[in-house]
């Protein structure tokens, strides 16, 4: 490939499909130089009122109906009217083939950032990240999602919207405790969904009366055997609920593992959040500096490009009022982008740090096994390089609450290089970050109550408010009395029930 | 592998149109409350903007589990200017603090914020919530039973009419149909006669000449039978069928009385004006056409304008029922009753001229009850009442259906007092 032997592809800002077209395809040849690895492209245009529409439904193309995404519009829509809030550039779906949405507003140059960060970035991530491959179906998601639509749409008509409601509302709240965090689950899949649904509806009633029917034996007297169910505490509520609540219809668990699998899906993008942003970041930033180089795009489209790129990974300082913790961007970009400097011109002090790869020309392959093979935590505990922490001037504020003061724990030395990289990427781990609650017991033989347990990380509470609606809401889907137990090892720190029995339990 | 690239602009934009319906539905209650609100702070000329509804942020939350203050926790922060390892600081105060203070920098994130939701509605939703549940009374009977004008509506074909309503699409296809039903038998036998022939044709050895020509002929005579079918006849012309169906009338007048003497201050005005003006959107959302007559009194009675009607101010004796005559010739004159839905609404301090108020009663009953749909009174004082409304109680109890009354003392009573004037009676079935 001649340099410069070529004319630019555009000049000016206006965008039409054609150029699109062919800004794609030049981008889809460098990409595949650089060994991306994507999922067929799906790109559609579409408006700023779409947008908004796709916003709502947590970006999804297809989703069942709920009023909180009705909500989500009409505030997306006031701030939107008002001014408050710019529209994304783009949404990208894991899906096979992978839809992006551009926004018709674009100019032609921000067209080209967004497939290079999206249709080639974010969609190569989903394809190789071991998460999405382990935990995502890329390949059957629009079609469950379909399923669910039709599925949710039919139970409305059957049974009413407030009774669907009721179920969808409790579900949601208990969104984060419908993943399983270390067992790996089944993939989706929509076929086989619709067509073990029905055969699923019996199992279920039959399992579950196996597990009821132990209960009221008139007066048998057995010696107490105190085997607990379940065995082992649950950290899949929904699962747990899905599976034992004694008194739902089989329509409600479906609902129920609707909601689930949808969690599920969405659980890797929780845990990859700096990596995916900053592996499309990194993507962008160096396709769109190829399609430069080769005079693909002008120095106009160029200069556009940075100043977009500039505002993306702005990362305002803890001092800022614009600071609001760190930008996945700027660290994930910032990481990236290191990794290739370590590759190509490492220090001494990179070679000390990372001496697996440290001078090994091949950075594409260290980068492409650095997105296959770690989550936020694990590749920030791998991959973050004395230089990112310096130049990024990072510190750690220690709060215990034992003191009244903040203490500065460790910064950007040489001391506290180790220490600080491993409390960012503890700061990442969705383990600490959500509350870690597990159904504990369930009074089987007794009044049916649930008990869940709430097992402290560095002794942080649980939010009283919004955890006593929450156990209203379990309360409804379970059918009985819930109580949840917030330990520290096996000491009882705080109870919350939905019984006012239980209620004093705290004071004994 | 290349991409494939959608437009999807064309494609509809509601998606969200059934989540907002879904949201709406479940906050009903509260978004009426929002726009009963509104109501008495809104201005009065303002018919046709939306509204911006509020609603408390607590009562929409979707929680979910999270930690709440406390805890020992460790934040990395970027930024560092001049911290080194082991320098203290007091905690911040409310602990809420995002910045620096380790304390609730996910916390706050919580969807407890203490701010209101607001979002808009559209002249309608905010009109569909305001009138949600009340009714215009006696709105269908005057519908069903006193429509005197007619109006012609397509219904169905007939086989006989005048030529201007001749159905031409019907009449050619009744035409086909009766030419191909008159022609299959004929039809049948040229098909077989021409499959003969081709088979002769391809076999030509063992053709026949005489027959073929025979055959030849026997179709030209065929064809010339089909052709002389009449491509059209009497029988197959179609007329568009019009009915009469009564018009049910669609347009309504609505009479504002006022007393505008000296005793009715600038406030009490103001109040009578958001009573009228509550009518008068609610009967604009009922009726195609709502006309609207003022008229003034004082000792005697004026048709005015809006303006003089509201913002006049003369004084005088009170005689109310010179604005009631003046009501009732103006009905005899202009609004025929089997035309016009009529609607009289009254307001007053309840001034009236003592012996003046059983001719009030007098006029209403016999003279406007019959040709009225409604009459409603409200009365705005915070004083006793006198004697027109005592005589105005007893119009009440003669005309349950018709004649209603009211008490406002202050702005805030105006709606719920419109409310319980037109709300939906179930018990009168």
């Amino acid at each position: 490939m001649t340099k410069s032997a070529k004319a630019p592809l555009f000049t000016g800002s206006e965008w039409n499909f054609g150029l699109i077209e062919s800004i794609d395809h030049e981008i889809a040849r460098i990409a595949k130089e650089f060994g991306l690895d994507t999922y067929p492209n799906q790109i559609e245009v579409i408006s700023s009122e779409q947008m908004l529409d796709a916003y709502a439904s947590v970006g999804m193309p297809l989703m069942y109906n709920h009023w909180s995404f009705g909500k989500q519009f009409l505030a997306n829509q006031g701030n939107y009217q008002r001014g408050q809030m710019g529209l994304a550039y783009e949404i990208v779906i894991n899906s096979n083939p992978c839809i992006s949405y551009l926004m018709e507003e674009n100019s032609m140059t921000m067209q080209t950032l967004v497939i290079a960060h999206a249709c080639y970035g974010h969609n190569s991530f989903f394809k190789g990240n071991y998460l999405f491959r382990a935990w995502t179906d890329a390949d059957s998601i629009i079609d469950y999602l379909m399923f669910a639509k039709n599925y949710i749409a039919q139970c409305e008509e059957k049974y009413g919207i407030d009774a669907v409601e009721e179920i969808l509302d409790a579900a949601h709240s208990l969104q984060s405790q419908g993943v399983n965090r270390y067992k790996r689950p089944v993939p989706l899949s929509a076929d086989e969904e619709k067509h073990r649904q029905k055969e699923r509806e019996e199992y279920i009633q039959r399992t579950l009366n196996d597990i009821w029917t132990t209960i009221p034996q008139k007066f048998r007297k057995e010696e107490k055997v105190e085997a607990r169910f379940p065995a082992d505490p649950e950290e899949n509520i929904l699962y747990f609920i899905e599976k034992h609540a004694p008194l739902l219809d089989t329509w409600q668990r479906e609902l129920i593992r609707i909601v689930r699998k949808m969690a599920q899906y969405f659980y890797p993008q929780k845990q990859t959040k700096v990596m995916n942003e900053g592996w499309a970041t990194f993507w962008h930033y160096t396709l769109m500096h190829e399609l430069h180089d080769r005079g693909i795009i002008t120095d106009g489209s160029m200069l556009e490009f940075l100043q977009s790129h500039t505002n993306v990974v702005f990362q305002p300082e803890f001092d800022d009022p614009r600071y609001s913790g760190l930008n996945p961007y700027t660290l994930g970009f910032n990481i990236f982008t290191d990794i290739k400097r370590i590759c190509l011109d490492p220090t001494d002090e990179d070679k000390r740090w990372f001496p697996d790869f440290a001078g090994n020309q091949n950075w594409g392959e260290v980068l492409d096994y650095a997105m296959r093979n770690f989550k936020d935590e694990s590749f920030i505990l791998q991959y973050l390089s004395p230089k990112v922490m310096r130049d990024m001037r990072l510190f750690t504020i220690v709060s215990e609450e034992a003191n009244n003061y903040l203490e500065v724990g460790a910064i950007h030395n040489d001391e506290g290089f180790r220490q600080l990289r491993q409390n960012l990427a503890a700061q990442y781990n969705l383990g600490n970050l959500e509350p870690n609650i597990q159904v504990y017991s369930v009074d089987a033989k007794g009044d049916r109550s649930m008990t869940l347990r709430h097992y402290r990380h560095k002794n942080c509470p649980l939010d009283n408010g919004s955890t006593n609606e929450i156990l209203g809401h379990i309360q409804s889907l379970w059918g009985f009395d819930v109580r949840l137990e917030s330990v520290d090892g096996e000491q009882v720190l705080e109870t919350y029930s939905t019984s006012a029995k239980g209620g004093d339990s705290e004071a004994a | 592998m290349s991409s494939i690239i959608i437009d999807r602009r064309r494609n509809s934009k509601g998606k969200s149109t059934v989540n907002r319906e879904r949201f709406m539905r479940r906050y009903r209650r509260q978004i009426q409350k929002a726009v009963n609100d509104a109501v008495n702070s809104r201005s009065i000329t303002d018919t046709d903007s939306g509204e911006e509804i509020t609603i408390s942020r607590k009562s929409l939350s979707e929680p979910f589990f999270h930690h709440g203050e406390g805890g020992d926790r460790d934040q990395t922060h970027p930024g560092n200017k001049e911290f080194v390892t082991g320098d203290r600081f007091p905690k911040p105060k409310g602990g809420k603090g995002k910045g620096k203070g380790g304390g609730g920098g996910d916390a706050s994130d919580s969807g407890e914020g203490l701010d209101d939701f607001a979002f808009q509605i559209n002249r309608d939703e905010f009109l569909e919530y305001l009138f949600d549940d009340l009714e215009l009374p006696n709105m269908v009977r005057k519908e069903l039973k006193e429509s005197s004008e007619f109006a012609f509506r397509r219904g169905g074909f007939t086989s006989a009419g005048a030529p201007d309503r001749l159905n031409v699409i019907r009449s050619l296809r009744g035409a086909h149909a009766r030419r191909i039903a008159l022609s299959g038998k004929d039809r049948k036998e040229i098909r077989a006669l021409k499959r003969e022939l081709r088979e002769m044709e391809v076999s030509p050895d063992d053709t026949n000449e005489a027959r073929a020509e025979e055959i030849k002929l026997r179709i030209k005579e065929l064809n010339e039978k089909i052709k002389r079918l009449p491509f059209i006849d009497d029988f197959d012309l179609k007329f568009n069928n019009l009915i009469k169906v009564p018009l049910p009338s669609s347009s309504a007048v609505m009479f504002c009385v006022m007393d505008v003497s000296g005793s009715m201050t600038r406030d009490i005005k103001d109040m009578a004006k958001r009573f009228f003006f509550l009518l008068y959107m609610f009967l604009q959302r009922n009726y195609e056409k709502v006309e609207v007559v003022f008229i003034r009194h004082h000792a005697e009675a004026k048709e005015c304008d809006e303006h003089d009607f509201f913002y006049a101010r003369e004084t005088g004796g009170t005689v109310v029922s010179s604005a009631l005559t003046l009501a009732r010739d103006i009905i005899d004159e202009r609004y025929d009753p089997k035309k016009y839905n009529i609607y009289v609404a009254q307001a007053s301090d309840g001034d009236n001229w003592e012996a003046d108020s059983p001719k009030c009663s007098k006029v209403i009953s016999e003279d406007m009850m019959k040709n009225l749909a409604y009459y409603a009174y409200v009365e705005i004082t915070d004083r006793h009442h006198q004697n027109l409304w005592h005589e105005y109680k007893k119009l009440e109890q003669a005309h349950p259906d018709h004649f209603a009354m009211s008490h406002i003392k202050g702005p805030t009573d105006i709606y719920p007092v419109f409310r319980e004037l037109f709300e939906k009676k179930e018990a009168m079935a």
